[in-house]
């Protein structure tokens, strides 16, 4: 008996070491032997099943075109992708072709970890990607220089979507992408839409950062200042707009659901698609869970970002970038620029149910089609600007230790805006001077 | 009072107790009822104001997504095959180092324990880089055997101090005994410890295990290859940024990740007997 023990224990670790020959250390990094295919890595992080399939058959495609350059696609998770790149950076084995989305760029490019792609784009890639997209992968090289250290390829903006049916019935103006709701005419609209039980809007902010910083440029909010190459918190007239009329709609209005304040993003579709709220702010891709998920019979709308004194919103790219230790960098970007061309970025976009930075994408006529709202989501494309925190050093430390206790404090009504103000700027100016002394 | 009043009386005073069993088994099974639920629900019941327990539509289709889009049969044999390496391994040697630390007590013995408890206040992700490049060099990146060496690594201070905790249980006065009656010490310690030892080593053999078959972030940064990801690494493929998840097959595909490990707990739960050592120095 204890021989059959010892033999099962001898032949598990056996097989340990059998399974585990998947090739030791720096597969995809490792030089061609001459005749033998290049062999890229490309960690893609996308999960949606559409978008799975889209980039598994782009990359098929690619394979069966290129027989010379051969791509294995990677899955990913957004969850850790950061703590999987730093320890993969550091150790030299970091696949060729990276998904991230900008704001994780800086910190890399600025270590050192990124090709800067700057003198390497080729030129139809370049032009069909706008300047203001290509400023969200443009960061310092730790040593003063500016690089592109991605291509940008999907965006994201903040719509509303409606159930139509209160929405018709409220009888107010249904905004269009040519002449969208003010923030007034919101506010109105959702005060309208509030009786018998049924309130007009939801506010899901358990994450309020990024949710508000991007909606307060819609009155200029920037949040973060610059003075002689010093970056401070500033939270004035401007940034607070937002701030007060979402308050307001919570506890002045009475307009919006409070049971939805502590909820993250997804979280009140239920009571959504159950008629107790009307609107529902939030990010493009949001609509792929109610056309997948809503009621047989239920009808909804996707309306246009609102205004302010602008209809200007942040944004951040997700981004394809090349490895600085890569062996193979100008294959890399060949193959980063037949995925990322317009057909293709059509495909990725419907896939994630976001918004391409191709203007040639954008034009296809999948991204403006009526159906599921994709005719005003594409169309809100044109008020993204780069948001004014991503090139913030300290931000992610801000966001999570000052902004979002404050934020949530401040929606949950318990301090005031001045409170919530004074916090936002002394802690956080106390953050950001410890990156840059 | 009669034989059956008395025996009715006593089942009686049980009742509480079994609806408390009751309520403790339906706490525990309560996750995995759910997931079953949800495994077997479309995404439109799922996003219902008011939950149902049993789906109005059962489908597999979350089944057929989960196997369909990523490779779950292989990568559950490879979780499997690096857990029981792992916990064999972790057994096999911490079992007589367990046995020393608890009969020989010295200097050396304290600062070995001393060790071990320091060992376990260090954050993971503060040495995980040098863990890497240690491993990098030893080509044991991307590869399962390099997974279970950190496993094994993790595993290890806490298996020991467990099994020291059984070891310390036998009565030192059996081994005497042993001795008295000629056995020799290498005797003593198969003939008579080891069998005493059995349930202890089959909590530390489900210890290692579990902590293995569930372990994510060193399979993260060690495992790279599709071809070698572990079961964990494939299961987060299901979930987006933000906590947004694809809830439907992510259900159906954790509800077989817990099929494998509830199969080894059945078969080796058996051997977890208490109060072997009962009355073994009673005169």
């Amino acid at each position: 008996m204890r021989m059959k023990s010892a033999l099962a224990a001898a032949a598990i670790v056996a097989l340990a070491a059998g399974c585990g020959s998947g090739g030791g250390g720096d597969k995809g990094g490792s030089k061609a032997e001459p005749g033998e295919p290049v062999k890229l890595n490309f960690l893609s992080l996308a999960w949606q099943k559409e978008s799975v399939a889209a980039n598994k058959q782009i990359v098929d495609e690619w394979n069966k075109a290129n027989p010379t350059i051969q791509v294995t696609y990677v899955q990913g998770s957004w969850d850790n992708v950061n703590d999987q790149l730093v320890t993969q950076f550091a150790g030299g084995t970091a696949p060729d072709v990276i998904h991230n989305d900008s704001p994780a760029l800086s910190g890399f490019a600025s270590d050192g970890y990124l090709l800067d792609l700057s003198d390497k784009l080729p030129a139809e890639l370049k032009s069909d990607i706008p300047q203001k997209s290509w400023d969200t992968v443009t960061f310092d090289d730790g040593k003063g220089k500016q690089g592109v250290y991605g291509v940008p390829f999907l965006q994201e903006s903040q719509v509303i979507i409606a159930n139509k049916k209160l929405l018709d019935g409220a009888g107010v103006r249904i905004p269009t992408p040519d002449n969208p709701w003010t923030w007034d005419e919101f506010s109105a609209a959702a005060k309208k839409m509030t009786k018998g039980g049924t309130f007009g809007v939801a506010w899901p902010m358990k994450s309020p950062v990024n949710k508000t910083l991007n909606l307060a440029l819609n009155f200029g909010g920037t949040f973060f200042q610059t003075t002689d190459g010093k970056t401070t918190v500033k939270v004035g007239p401007e940034e607070k707009q937002v701030l007060q009329r979402i308050h307001d709609q919570l506890y002045k209005d009475k307009s919006a659901d409070p049971a939805a304040l502590g909820q993250g993003t997804a979280d009140p579709l239920p009571a959504f698609y159950s008629g107790k709220f009307a609107l529902l702010p939030a990010g493009v891709y949001l609509r792929q869970q109610v056309a997948e998920q809503a009621p047989k019979g239920f009808e909804w709308v996707t309306l246009p970002p609102l205004k302010g004194t602008t209809a200007d919103q942040g944004a951040v790219s997700q981004t394809l970038s090349v490895a600085q230790d890569s062996k193979h960098p100008d294959e890399a970007l060949k193959f980063i620029s037949y995925f990322l061309n317009p057909t293709n970025q059509a495909k990725l976009a419907k896939g994630d149910w976001l918004l391409p930075t191709s203007v040639k994408a954008a034009s296809d006529p999948s991204m403006t089609t009526k159906e599921n709202g994709w005719d005003v989501a594409t169309a809100s494309a044109k008020n993204l600007v780069v948001a004014p925190f991503l090139k913030v050093n300290g931000f992610d430390e801000w966001k999570s230790k000052v902004a979002t206790p404050a934020l949530q404090e401040y929606f949950a009504n318990k301090i005031s805006i001045d409170d919530v103000a004074k916090k936002l700027v002394d802690d956080g100016n106390k953050v950001l001077e410890r990156y840059q002394r | 009072m009669t034989v059956t009043t008395r025996g009715r009386s006593a089942g009686l005073r049980r009742v509480p107790q079994y609806l408390a069993l009751l309520a403790y088994v339906v706490f525990l099974a309560f996750p995995l009822l759910w997931l079953l639920s949800t495994a077997l629900k479309t995404p439109r019941e799922m996003a219902l104001a008011d939950p149902t327990w049993i789906p109005r539509e059962p489908t597999l289709a979350n089944f057929a997504d989960a196997f369909g889009e990523q490779d779950l049969v292989g990568a559950a044999t490879r979780s499997l095959v690096v857990a029981l390496a792992s916990s064999v391994i972790t057994v096999v040697i911490s079992l007589p180092a367990a046995y020393a630390m608890a009969r020989y007590r010295g200097l050396v013995n304290r600062i070995a324990i001393g060790w071990v408890l320091v060992s376990q206040v260090f954050p993971f992700i503060l040495i995980i880089i040098p863990l890497f490049m240690i491993l990098r060099d030893m080509e044991l990146v991307n590869t399962l055997p390099g997974l279970v060496v950190v496993h094994v690594t993790f595993t290890l201070p806490f298996a020991l101090w467990m099994l020291q905790g059984y070891v310390r249980a036998v009565p030192a006065e059996l081994e005497e005994a042993a001795a008295m009656d000629g056995a020799g010490r290498i005797r003593t310690i198969v003939g008579v410890v080891a069998p005493l030892l059995a349930p202890g080593v089959v909590a530390t053999l489900l210890f290692a295990f579990i902590s293995s078959w569930n372990e994510f972030l060193f399979a993260l940064v060690i495992l790279q290859d599709p071809d070698v990801m572990t079961l964990p690494l494939t299961l987060v493929r299901f979930t987006g940024p933000e906590g947004v998840a694809r809830l439907g097959p992510l259900a159906a595909a954790s509800l077989m990740a817990t099929i494998p490990s509830l199969i080894f707990f059945a078969i080796i739960q058996r051997r977890l007997k208490s109060g072997l050592m009962a009355g073994a120095v009673k005169g």
